[in-house]
């Protein structure tokens, strides 16, 4: 008894000593600001202050945290000294897994309601509705798995928490069953395999069509440049030796293609006319994200790509579909390509038929007078040097 | 061969000491030490002093994307010209993001987790002496550390450190003028890699030569156990993978110095016109993700490993299905080297291989489900006793359901385009490979630490570290997914430049806290390791009650392990709970001959004249009960 005394007094003295303790914590976290803000007036202590209240309050919280574990250690042994069993670890966190299992699940839901319904509105292109429905498909399916092995994997830790009571089931193997959980994710990931090969097929079709809109998209640090094509619907190529300061695409302007491509700063797009976006790179790769479009090809420069797509609805209409008045169709960078990365973008605006020719009628070509000028200039000179570098071309 | 002529030689020597071969003296025991589990203590603390760093990097970040406006004078007086004004420069978040990427999976995950317990684990656990050759051995740590060093020095140089994301894609990062860490930061980072890949092949090299030559007596291949298994074949992963790496990185070193164009073509920087043709950026990414891809598996192996190894043993329940173990680890290891295309598809390359690699990633899947349905049916009906170690396997368990099932999605090509580079990808493989993996190495150091130290951990602050660090673990990384799904970017320094982005703004700062206090949550883990390694309670010989070799082995650490002649191996090592045995656990140097009222036909089914002996047995006890 005397023992126990002895343990209670500890206990005592320990809270006493904790609250003591906390105590001048907290007056010297309120003496500590005022000084250390306060002294350094010259600037750069004053950003001290914070960090040293949230030390404090750290250190006070592992002080708290070390006086616990101290007064359960006591208890413990208390416990033990009476002929008590001591605390029983594998209760506690066998109820820790149960609370962790139920309050997880209820936070998985919140998120996945809340933060969920925060994702991105209804694809706004033709291929975008199949993605979605794989998605969602995938989705279903992923939860029922994540919902039955939480439980089961938490379930099982609180049911069969130890005790010295109890021999555990001795069962190395069940073939039977081990066959059944290998077939079953089998044929349920053949199924997603399937039509995530169709749907991917689909959405990659590279076959050329008569009647795409071929659109020019070049990714270069920090910016994208857009070129479209003039009233014959054709691209002029391109060389990247050409590049000059007015002619920042290189654009071969010997292919006569080319003379009416027009230079625009806005991607605007004819609602359910398929485009063929061309996507180009110059410096690093770089990613088209349209997210709103569910489309993505990374810009890598050697390596022209493209990407077919078909927009269906137009930014007004997903103006009233997201409720909001301000909502633009973005265009942007998705792959690192250096400091300002962050801020890579380029709005997409889906209009209809007629908005577009109004629009697309008003755009300035790419071949202006400037470069015109320099393209003479350069004409001119490269006849004069033609011969010496014929001859140049020959040493090669 | 040598090496086994040798390590014989060793054992008739042994009981005379070993001071005829060599001194023991402070640097040759603690510094360049040959014994492994002296290795095996310096990749563990080196491991985790890189994890700390790499930790506090991807704080420093998160300061960055929950307050993206405000500033924080302390930021600059601590990073000086990284930090103007007291908001971290967009360059040097980068930095960061590609430091912490690189810290976290190369130096903590790879070295720290399977340079660790490959290291103590492989011949403790199949009764070798020592690695195959404790000399490479002993380099294969040096190598480490030196990568480590020239790593983070890199964070001195002008420019600041190598800072194209961990997967530093040309021509980002063949270009020095591209962006400032492309220039002497990227060169330390590949002369840092390169000596990494060295290590890793040293280390890997010896875990395969050892596994192979060096069991001890009766311990055959299908008697290991799954630590082993998952080691060896992450060692075999390692060993085939990494040379691709620093093939790749080879070529890239020649881009940068030596004006090649391997990976470099068409560019045009900052308007002038650069004279690369003919290469290709495809190229590094195929020779990237060909390491790439197995090197995630290199990291979740080993945890794998752990946390079955420890699942069986506080369940005090054999692990379900021990042959589906090692055939699924088999099969994933073949697997992770044909699904690396699942990284690129939309970077370009024919979509038909897309199509291809979305079918072999998706039958990955089956192992990996085949693994987490047998962990799951060890729980059951099991005897589960928490203790640290076994609640960080459950947590590593927990991850890898919630972070494998997101995987399906990426996997699949078509969902791929609109989430491959987001924050959902963040969540998937922060979850599957990182909270997972670092879980299954955290697991093994709390399971473990007696084996290395000779002391106990305290098991409540463990119990504080886990439940802090794995509530801390899907708060931060479970919003993170629904960012992704919203087209949140990854590796964007600020989201401020985008109106729509606004509202996750508060989902960041939430996200930052969360990760705060996790990161403090560490401190109870590193209190707890530093302390219990001078002040901690005195370990028995065999505290979890194990079955494996290791605990057979002396508390005292002994050069050559086991004092006199090495264990002999009877059995597999996991008879734990077996009906008819008075203990719950069995080890694995007991012979079926002392242990009659537990056997079982099936032990015997490769051994005609054991079988036998058996029925010899029971038949006399059926005769004997009637009479009773």
């Amino acid at each position: 008894m005397g023992f126990k005394r002895l343990i209670i007094s500890k206990t005592a003295l320990s809270l006493i000593a904790a609250f003591a303790l906390l105590g001048i914590d907290t007056v010297m976290a309120q003496d500590a600001a005022p000084t250390a803000s306060g002294a350094p007036a010259a600037g750069t202590g004053s950003d001290w202050t914070g960090v040293i209240y949230y030390t404090l309050i750290f250190l006070a919280v592992c002080f708290c945290v070390a006086i616990l574990g101290k007064i359960l250690k006591v208890y413990d042994l208390s416990n033990k000294m009476q002929g008590k069993k001591g605390m029983n670890w594998n209760n506690i966190m066998g109820i820790c897994c149960l609370v962790f299992l139920v309050a997880g699940m209820y936070g998985a839901y919140w998120s996945l309601t809340v933060q969920g319904s925060m994702k991105l509105p209804v694809a706004a292109s033709a291929h975008g509705g199949d993605i979605d429905d794989m998605f969602n498909l995938t989705t279903i399916l992923t939860l029922i798995v994540f919902v039955i092995t939480q439980v089961c994997l938490f379930g099982f830790l609180f049911y069969y928490r130890g005790s010295d009571k109890r021999k555990a089931h001795y069962l190395p193997h069940n073939n039977t069953i081990e066959k059944i959980w290998t077939i079953i994710p089998a044929i349920v990931l053949t199924v997603l395999v399937v039509f995530g090969f169709f749907t991917w097929q689909k959405v990659m079709d590279s076959t050329e069509r008569k009647g795409d809109l071929n659109i020019d998209v070049t990714g270069h640090q920090f910016a994208w440049e857009l070129r479209y094509p003039g009233p014959d619907g054709k691209l002029g190529s391109k060389n990247y030796k050409l590049t000059t300061g007015l002619n920042n695409l290189g654009v071969d302007f010997s292919d006569k293609n080319s003379w009416d491509d027009i230079h625009a700063d806005t991607l605007v797009l004819p609602v359910n006319q398929p485009i063929r976006l061309n996507i180009h790179a110059q410096d690093v790769i770089h990613s088209v994200y349209m997210p709103h479009f569910r489309v993505q090809l990374n810009a890598v420069p050697g390596l022209p790509t493209f990407f077919r797509f078909t927009p269906t609805i137009t930014t007004a209409q997903m103006r009233v579909e997201t409720d909001n008045p301000n909502f633009e169709y973005l265009l942007y960078c998705n792959k690192i390509c250096g400091g300002a990365h962050y801020n890579m973008q380029k709005v997409v605006r889906v209009v209809s038929q007629a908005e577009y020719q109004d629009w697309i009628s008003h755009q300035k070509p790419y071949l202006t007078d400037a470069l015109r000028k320099e393209l003479k200039m350069a004409a001119a000179k490269s006849n004069k040097s033609q011969a010496s570098s014929n001859t140049l071309a020959l040493n090669n | 061969m040598s090496t086994l002529a040798v390590h014989d030689h060793g054992v008739v020597h042994h009981e005379e000491g070993h001071e005829h071969h060599h001194k023991a003296t402070f640097l040759n025991t603690y510094v360049f030490s040959q014994d492994h589990k002296m290795i095996g203590k310096q990749f563990l603390i080196t491991g985790i002093t890189m994890a700390f760093i790499g930790m506090s990097l991807s704080l420093l970040f998160r300061i960055q994307l929950a307050y993206p406006d405000k500033t924080f004078p302390l930021l600059e007086t601590l990073l000086g010209r990284f930090a103007p004004g007291g908001r971290l420069s967009p360059d040097f978040y980068m930095s960061l993001v590609t430091i912490h990427g690189t810290i976290m999976v190369f130096f903590v995950l790879t070295a720290g987790l399977s340079g660790t317990f490959a290291n103590l684990l492989i011949p403790l656990q199949i009764g070798a002496r020592d690695m195959a050759s404790p000399f490479v051995n002993m380099l294969s740590y040096w190598f480490f550390l030196m990568a480590s060093v020239v790593l983070l020095s890199s964070f001195f140089v002008q420019k600041g450190p190598a800072s194209g994301g961990w997967t530093i894609y040309p021509p980002l990062s063949a270009l020095p003028k591209a962006m400032p860490g492309s220039a002497e930061g990227m060169t330390l980072w590949l002369i840092s890699m390169v000596l990494f890949v060295g290590s890793s092949l040293m280390g890997g090299i010896n875990y395969i030569s050892t596994v192979l030559n060096m069991r001890t007596k009766g311990m055959d291949l299908w008697k290991m156990p799954l630590t082993v298994w998952a080691l060896f074949l992450t060692a075999v992963l390692g060993v085939l993978s990494f040379p691709v790496l620093v093939a790749g990185l080879v070529l890239l070193i020649f881009d940068r110095s030596f004006g090649t164009s391997f990976y470099l073509s068409d560019i045009v920087l900052g308007g002038t016109v650069q004279p690369f043709e003919g290469g290709s950026p495809i190229l590094f990414e195929h020779l990237f993700w060909f390491l790439g891809h197995p090197e995630v598996y290199i990291i979740i192996m080993p945890a794998m490993g752990i946390s079955s190894e420890i699942l069986a043993v506080n369940s005090r329940k054999p692990i379900f299905g021990y042959h589906a173990m090692v055939y699924s680890l088999i099969g994933i290891a073949v697997l992770s080297f044909i699904v690396w295309g699942h990284h690129m598809f939309v970077t370009g390359m024919n979509p038909f291989l897309g199509g291809v690699f979305m079918i072999t990633t998706l039958i990955i899947a089956v192992p990996s489900a085949v693994k987490t349905f047998n962990w799951l049916a060890t729980l059951w009906r099991g005897n589960i006793r928490f203790t640290p170690g076994m609640l960080f396997a459950i947590g590593m368990v927990s991850f890898f359901i919630s972070g494998g099932l997101t995987g399906i999605f990426l996997g699949n090509s078509a969902l791929d385009i609109n989430l491959h580079d987001t924050y959902f990808i963040v969540a998937h493989f922060h979850l599957v490979m990182g909270s997972a993996a670092i879980f299954g190495m955290l697991a093994g150091v709390y399971h473990w630490f007696p084996k290395f130290f000779r002391r106990m951990m305290d098991e409540r602050l463990g119990y504080l570290h886990f439940w802090i660090t794995f509530i801390g673990a899907y708060l931060v990384f479970f919003p993170m997914h629904f960012m992704g799904l919203d087209g949140v970017p990854r590796r964007y320094y600020a989201l401020t430049a985008f109106p729509s982005f606004n509202r996750w703004l508060t989902v960041n700062i939430f996200i930052t806290w969360a990760a705060f206090m996790a990161g403090a949550a560490q401190v109870a883990f590193l209190f707890n390791f530093i302390y219990s390694i001078f002040w901690g309670k005195k370990t028995v010989q065999n505290p979890w009650k194990s079955n494996t070799l290791e605990w057979d082995a002396p508390i005292e650490h002994h050069h050559g392990n086991w004092v006199g002649e090495l264990p002999t191996v009877y059995r597999w090592p996991y008879d734990y709970s077996k009906p008819g045995h008075d203990e719950d656990f069995i080890p694995q140097t007991v012979p079926y001959s002392q242990t009659m009222s537990s056997n079982l036909p099936h032990d015997f089914e490769d051994n005609p004249k054991g079988l036998e002996e058996y029925n010899k047995w029971a038949s006399t006890q059926k005769t004997n009960e009637p009479i009773k």
